[in-house]
């Protein structure tokens, strides 16, 4: 079975770029349609954790260190 | 839970300045792994140039020195004999490494200046507002080309890595981009070799990192991932281009 990898955001920095959309493996990672964060952007969010690999391809990609990945 | 990845310590908790998207942050966060996982973290100085990493001291969690537009190297040069037991690297953008520091850096890889200097080329001017700059590819538009660049004009773009790679002094040249993942980790492996050429005092180390402009390209930051993938690879390949063992 696939290790289970769990992903934190610091929403607060995000610039909402989506670089780490495009490569994570499982697309699961999408901007989130109706928060704002205190810069005023639409930040990162995860659909279905349950399917995360914790490759942390989306945390090598972030410019701006929102993320952050860990393995059960 | 076990830690996979985390946001280094090397990196001020700070919001940077930069784009949405813009590919400083990512070369300004494997930078800082590889002095933490060198050991070198408190004993590293950088030097910062003119452009849009102009406060890199802001964001980096290490001594850094400003320096004139394209003087970046010449002030290190002189870091090094002050200072010469610590690890001094400069960072600069193809604004001001290729175009008006192009005799300081081509001189301090002539002398074998025992520094590393990380080359960030993004193919344009970002600070200033998107004019051309001698990476600007053929036909890429620009606030200074507007009609994209015409080779009987402006030449063909400038290819500082080969360049630095024909000088004795340069002991370890190579280029890198940041368009994936696996050229991330590429682009930090890089960094360690040409830091690790730096403690040994072999030579001047130079790492190029093809890099992303969103906002002065006009395009998304994931379609100028694709747009440096398709365009600017081609042009300039990636690879090591000089090691210590071809230099005699």
């Amino acid at each position: 079975m696939a290790k289970k990898g769990i992903v934190k955001f610091d929403i607060d920095k995000c610039k909402g770029c989506e670089l780490c959309v495009v490569v994570c493996p499982k697309h699961i990672l999408k901007i989130h349609e109706h928060d704002v964060n205190i810069m005023g952007y639409h930040p990162i969010s995860v659909s279905d954790e349950e399917q995360c690999i914790g490759c942390a391809n989306c945390a090598v990609m972030c410019p701006d260190g929102v993320i952050s990945v860990y393995t059960e | 839970m076990k830690t996979v990845f985390e946001y280094t310590r090397g990196m001020l908790p700070v919001t940077t300045g930069y784009c949405p998207g813009c590919t400083h942050g990512i070369a300004h966060r494997i930078l800082m792994e590889v002095l933490i996982e060198r050991g070198t973290l408190g004993e590293t100085i950088g030097v910062a140039p003119i452009g849009c990493s102009i406060l890199s001291h802001n964001y980096l969690n290490v001594d850094m020195c400003e320096s004139a537009h394209g003087r970046g190297p010449a002030v290190a040069a002189g870091i090094r004999r002050a200072l010469p037991d610590k690890t001094i690297f400069t960072y600069q953008g193809d604004g001001d490494l290729a175009s008006i520091g192009a005799g300081e850096i081509v001189h301090a890889a002539h002398r074998g200046e025992k520094f590393t200097t990380i080359f960030v080329n993004n193919a344009i001017y970002g600070m200033t507002g998107g004019q051309m700059a001698p990476t600007t590819l053929i036909g890429q538009k620009s606030t200074t080309g507007v009609d994209g660049r015409k080779k009987e004009v402006s030449g063909m773009p400038l290819r500082m890595a080969e360049l630095l790679a024909t000088i004795d002094g340069a002991v370890y040249v190579e280029r890198v981009a940041l368009d994936t993942p696996a050229h991330v980790r590429g682009a930090k492996a890089a960094m360690h070799r040409a830091f690790e050429i730096q403690e040994k005092r072999l030579g001047f180390s130079f790492v190029e990192v093809l890099s992303t402009c969103p906002t002065n390209w006009g395009l998304p930051p994931t379609a100028a991932l694709k747009w440096l993938a398709d365009n600017m690879i081609p042009y300039f390949p990636l690879g090591i281009l000089r090691t210590p063992g071809e230099v005699k």
